[in-house]
């Protein structure tokens, strides 16, 4: 190992991933900050382009050096990251060099003629982002159309027989309850469910606050990752919610810098995907010798790597298994990153979020970066919900259409 | 499953690591974590051995853990990451 000189005696295996490995496990690459939607909550605030973008070479010679280090496959996202015109010349010569892809797209450019395609080709894995199982629930968040259109790209793998498409929803207040009507939707495709966490990061910051699952919540979605959750990927995203008692299956770790990492469009490697801050900025590959370089040698990753105290959380039965939660969570929130997660099942977080409020103490740091679109636009989501007043329809039946010309339009006679 | 012939999956790369090494299927995706040097050494033995007996013995392995390994070597063989070989022993 390169990285730590003196490194301790080996113990269990999450112990050996906290303290670091010579390439990622789990590496995020984001090919664009450029999208056609503008998610209320996405990770990256993406919108626009940053001319400073990686050229085709550029990222080629990121694909060698990942063979090299046998990095044995990326999720790639974005942005959208099929919108740059080369996303699908970069995807065979990743695949020709062995590095297999998942990207992630909202399946706007999932055409029949490209889901051929992908159907053709091994090492390949998709995944359409999908944050409601209704239109009403997921347009809004994802912006208007945005459920339509991911349905469609879908079908369109499905109809290609590409096979296990992932549908990947991040878990909101909205859509919690949910949870069985994403499986049959899943099982519907012939794809499987991928349930991730909301972390107030990007834009996610802005509406962290009205779409985090409430504590009840993240109990429901608990016992039904315990019931059901057999085939079910989580991405290890919910390892904070083992303090409510037996782990989750999956890796128990914060792996940011450890096994985890981020480069960005432009070349910047982040601990994290869900830490794009200078805070979590390691170096960039063009200009700190590669991306080997950054990820073996930089002075942040060096101390996300070193022995981490619990802080507050030592104390707490639970610590073996959360290990105080998420720590862009806690730091886009404003909480101390050796502190208790702001989603704590114990409830420690909250009250820690409330002492800082109270004390005027809680500064949520401010973003480094945002690719957002100036201005408003036709995809963007409109977060108020419609709702019918009460009085003028009974909930169940929908509105009598202004143009319907039956005398009893509206009436439904009741049942003998 | 001992006195048959096994070899590593065709589609399958072997990461070292300090711990082990990592194992990985390009065709199912799964990641497989080979937390001991032995358990990497009898797996990567398997292939020019006649049989995994052999191939045990030549990483080392003591024969008290013989029935231990052909455990961890049956669920790899879950996820295709090591498969029957039919051919006999390999050239
Ligand atoms: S910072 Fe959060 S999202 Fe990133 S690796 Fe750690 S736990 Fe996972
Ligand atoms: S106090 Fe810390 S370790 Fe315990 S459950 Fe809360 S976040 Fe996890």
């Amino acid at each position: 190992m390169t990285i730590a000189p003196a490194r301790p005696t080996p113990g269990t295996l999450i112990e050996e991933f906290e303290l670091g490995l010579d390439a990622p496990i789990c590496l995020t690459w984001e090919l664009t900050y450029a999208c056609n939607l503008e998610c209320a909550h996405c990770l990256s605030s993406s919108g626009r382009r940053d001319p400073r973008e990686l050229t085709t070479e550029q990222c080629e010679a990121v694909i060698d050096e990942l063979q090299r280090m046998q990095v044995f496959y990326v999720n790639i996202g974005g942005g959208e990251p099929t919108i740059r015109s080369d996303f699908w010349h970069l995807l065979q010569y990743a695949v020709d060099h062995q590095v297999g892809v998942k990207f992630s797209t909202n399946g706007s450019r999932i055409t029949p003629e490209r889901a051929q395609f992908l159907a053709s080709t091994d090492y390949v894995d998709v995944q359409i982002s999908l944050d409601g199982a209704t239109a009403e629930v997921n347009d809004y968040v994802r912006g208007p159309g945005s459920y339509d259109t991911a349905l469609k790209a879908l079908q369109n793998l499905q109809d290609a027989g590409f096979q296990d498409a992932k549908i990947s929803v991040v878990c909101t207040r909205q859509n919690i309850g949910q949870l069985d009507e994403f499986k049959a939707l899943a099982d519907r495709f012939g794809a499987t469910l991928r349930l991730t966490r909301l972390r107030p990061s990007g834009r996610g910051a802005d509406v962290w606050d009205e779409l985090h699952p409430l504590p009840e919540q993240q109990r429901e979605l608990y016992d039904w990752l315990m019931a059901r959750g057999e085939d079910v990927l989580t991405g290890d995203s919910f390892f904070h919610l083992a303090a409510f008692g037996e782990p989750l299956p999956g890796l128990n770790l914060c792996g940011a810098g450890r096994v985890v990492c981020l480069i960005d469009p432009i070349g910047d490697v982040y601990a994290c995907p869900f830490a794009i801050h200078d805070n979590f900025l390691a170096g960039n590959l063009l200009t700190d010798g590669g991306f080997k370089q950054v990820w073996q040698t930089s002075e942040l990753f060096r101390e996300l790597r070193s022995p981490q105290t619990g802080g507050a959380c030592a104390k707490c039965e639970f610590f073996d298994t959360c290990r105080g939660g998420c720590m862009a969570a806690k730091f886009f929130t404003g909480l101390p990153l050796d502190g208790p997660d702001p989603e704590c099942v114990q409830g420690y977080g909250e009250s820690a979020l409330d002492q800082l409020n109270q004390s005027g103490g809680r500064t949520i740091p401010a973003a480094s970066q945002d690719h957002s679109k100036a201005g408003p636009t036709r995809n963007q989501p409109v977060m108020l919900t419609l709702t019918r007043r009460p009085d003028l329809t009974p909930p169940s039946a929908p509105p009598t259409s202004a143009c319907a010309e039956s005398p009893l339009a509206g009436f439904t006679p009741p049942s003998i | 499953m001992l006195d048959e012939p096994w070899t590593l999956s065709p589609s399958v790369a072997l990461r070292p690591e300090s711990f082990g090494a990592l194992a990985y299927h390009f065709g199912n995706r799964k990641l497989t974590f080979l937390k001991r040097p032995e358990l990497v050494a009898v797996v990567r033995a398997l292939g020019e051995q006649p049989d995994v007996r052999s191939a045990l013995v030549a990483a080392g392995v003591p024969e008290a853990q013989h029935a231990a390994y052909a455990d961890a070597l049956a669920g790899l063989a879950r996820t295709d990451m090591i498969r029957p070989r039919s051919e006999g022993v390999a050239a």
